[in-house]
């Protein structure tokens, strides 16, 4: 006897037409988004290629910057060396303050805070969050500049041993160190955000296994509740490095502009990509733009790539693989 | 067969023991040290659970049943202060270890919890460590220093039935196991820092009969030595697992303990009405 093999069947769905039209929608609203990025990228790329296929791979590392004249007589040198080192200075030691200072802002507001001062204190983040840099910028320059002279002065005094520590002149004010700490207190709101939301995940019987075990608070959170957030905390990390990377008006206020390596985080050295464009945009000439364009580019691939990295990590904590 | 001091049982069908002195439910002549006395429990203004007097008897299980929102959870966390991290929770009465009242000023909770340990309803190995981490994570937590922490994880893992399954695998991570492992695995993380008393809330209710099985031979054999007091809602637990029983019972307000006894008692003979009637499932 024969008989047919079981045929597989097609599974139909019948989409209602509000089914269609509100699929349309979010469908659009996704990909526009996407598109969108896709074209900045492209009109980036398209508009400084001239500059990257003339200066190739010297527009990274050179440190020159040079509008030439019309007639040709000066030429055309354009690189942004100092400029990406400082962005990558300022940005680090923005890290190394914000991180372990949101670590313990969040850390507090979920096992420390009583709870009327943690819901004023998470509001207040959150209003915090949404200052524009300009405000932190023009505090940085105002208020803050003359604590980090002082702290600058000490770093010098004692460690000026420590290549990086080494300054020449006396001169503190406008330097990656003060407009690093600027830009950590920048991001800390975010961070610190990002940090206390993932601590908050940690499961409940997780602690109470460390408070039946005979641990105390610190021996929780140092046993399960850091450990459990810890991917997490690095993805807030990159987010807030990422806005550090791109941050532009507040450096703008701080830092002078200045072509020149010079590795010394203490002393008046300056600015990052982003305020080069900014301040050098309003006067540059035709070439000069394009080199310009070419370096947001540059910024544009470098926050982008940290941002990815970031949301990857965030993404692989939240799927409970904080472990 | 020993005698059991059953004078003390609340006399009144449905009203709350309140009175310490008279109503403290004496389940064994040899005392474990561990009682409660007119303890109440309140989460915010809802006042959860009232006036429970009792005495653990040593080295026995003690299971505590009765319905659902009952209290008997919550009066098993009373028992080493883990009630207090809900918020808005607050206490009455006494629990007494070796005569010290655990919520005197004067007690460290850490410390105490040491003497009392405890075992939760889902496996919880910590994630991030290996099976011999877990194990040893107790003395880490609480600064204690042994000499030989290899031989003391063999003995807890021993205990708790799990060393034949996980000798050769120490260093794998603790949630690689089977749930029931993973339960065995708890067990001997709350053994290491040897406890003499050992709380366990349901700890079979998320494991399949087989584990839960397991779990029941490890927890006679550990009351050879500890004394076991454990939350079930599993009648046939109770009486395979228990040698006394303390029955809780709401009527709408706060839980109360409605008594207690040896478990064959409770099952057979027992002196509520609704005891017999509970044990029997016609309600709960």
């Amino acid at each position: 006897m024969n008989i047919a093999a079981p045929v597989k069947r097609e599974m139909h769905v019948v989409h209602s037409r509000g089914d269609k039209v509100f699929r349309g929608i979010v469908s659009a609203g996704a990909l526009t988004s996407l598109v969108l990025l896709g074209l900045i990228g492209v009109f980036l790329l398209a508009r400084g290629i001239e500059v990257f296929s003339t200066s190739g791979f010297k527009f990274l590392t050179g440190s020159n910057w040079v509008a030439g004249s019309e007639d040709g007589v000066i030429p055309n040198d354009f690189s942004i060396g100092p400029m990406i080192v400082v962005t990558a200075i300022v940005s680090l030691i923005a890290m190394l303050f914000a991180v372990p200072m949101s670590m313990a802002g969040a850390l507090y507001l979920e096992f420390y805070a009583p709870q009327k001062v943690r819901r004023v204190l998470i509001a207040l983040l959150d209003l915090a969050a949404a200052i524009p840099s300009l405000i932190f910028g023009l505090w940085g320059v105002q208020v803050f500049t003359s604590f980090g002279e002082r702290w600058a002065y000490f770093l010098s005094d004692r460690l000026g041993w420590f290549p990086l520590f080494n300054t020449i002149s006396d001169n503190f004010g406008r330097s990656p160190f003060v407009a690093g700490c600027v830009l950590a207190s920048l991001v800390v709101p975010i961070t610190t955000s990002v940090a206390r939301e993932v601590y908050s995940r940690t499961p409940r019987e997780l602690v109470d296994t460390c408070f039946a075990l005979g641990g105390t608070k610190w021996g929780a959170i140092r046993t399960v509740v850091i450990p459990f957030g810890k991917s997490g905390v690095v993805g807030g990390a990159m987010l807030g490095l990422g806005r550090a990377l791109g941050e532009t008006i507040a450096v703008y206020l701080l830092l002078n502009i200045n072509f020149r390596y010079t590795f010394k985080i203490l002393e008046s050295e300056g600015g990052n990509v982003a305020s080069l464009i900014a301040t050098k945009f309003g006067e540059a000439t035709p070439d000069e733009i394009k080199a310009l364009v070419a370096a947001g580019f540059v910024l544009f691939i470098l926050t982008l790539t940290v941002n990815m990295i970031a949301s990857s990590i965030v993404t692989r904590s939240t799927k409970g693989a904080a472990a | 067969m020993e005698k059991v001091d059953t004078s003390v049982r609340s006399e009144q069908k449905g009203t709350p023991m309140t009175d310490t002195t008279s109503n403290t439910a004496v389940l064994d002549t040899e005392f474990a040290g561990l009682e409660t006395r007119d303890a109440h429990a309140w989460f915010g203004d809802h006042h959860a659970l009232a006036g429970v007097s009792l005495q653990f008897p040593a080295r026995s299980v003690t299971g505590l049943i009765g319905p659902s929102g009952c209290g008997k959870s919550t009066y098993l966390r009373l028992l080493n202060r883990m009630h207090e991290f809900i918020p808005s929770a607050a206490m009455a009465g006494e629990v007494r270890l070796h005569g010290q009242d655990i919520y005197a000023r004067e007690v460290d909770p850490a410390a105490m919890r040491l003497k009392i340990g405890m075992v939760f309803q889902k496996p919880n190995p910590f994630p991030a460590m290996t099976i011999r981490e877990n194990v040893l994570s107790g003395l880490k937590l609480a600064h204690i220093k042994v000499d030989d922490d290899e031989a003391l994880m063999e003995k807890c893992l021993t205990r708790a039935g799990l060393w034949k399954e996980v000798k050769d695998r120490l260093d794998a991570s603790g949630g690689s196991l089977s749930g029931g492992q993973q339960q065995r695995l708890c067990i001997a993380r709350s053994l290491a820092v040897e406890p003499e008393v050992l709380l366990m809330d349901e700890p079979c209710s998320a494991l399949d009969p087989g584990s839960t099985l397991r779990i029941e031979e490890t927890i006679k054999e550990l009351a050879e030595k500890i004394t076991v007091v454990i939350v079930t809602h599993n009648m046939q637990q109770a009486s395979r697992v228990s040698d006394y029983c303390a029955f809780f019972l709401t009527d709408g307000g706060p839980g109360y303990l409605v008594e207690a006894d040896k478990t064959r008692t409770m099952f057979t003979t027992p002196n509520d009405s609704r005891t017999a009637d509970y044990v029997q499932g016609k309600f709960g």
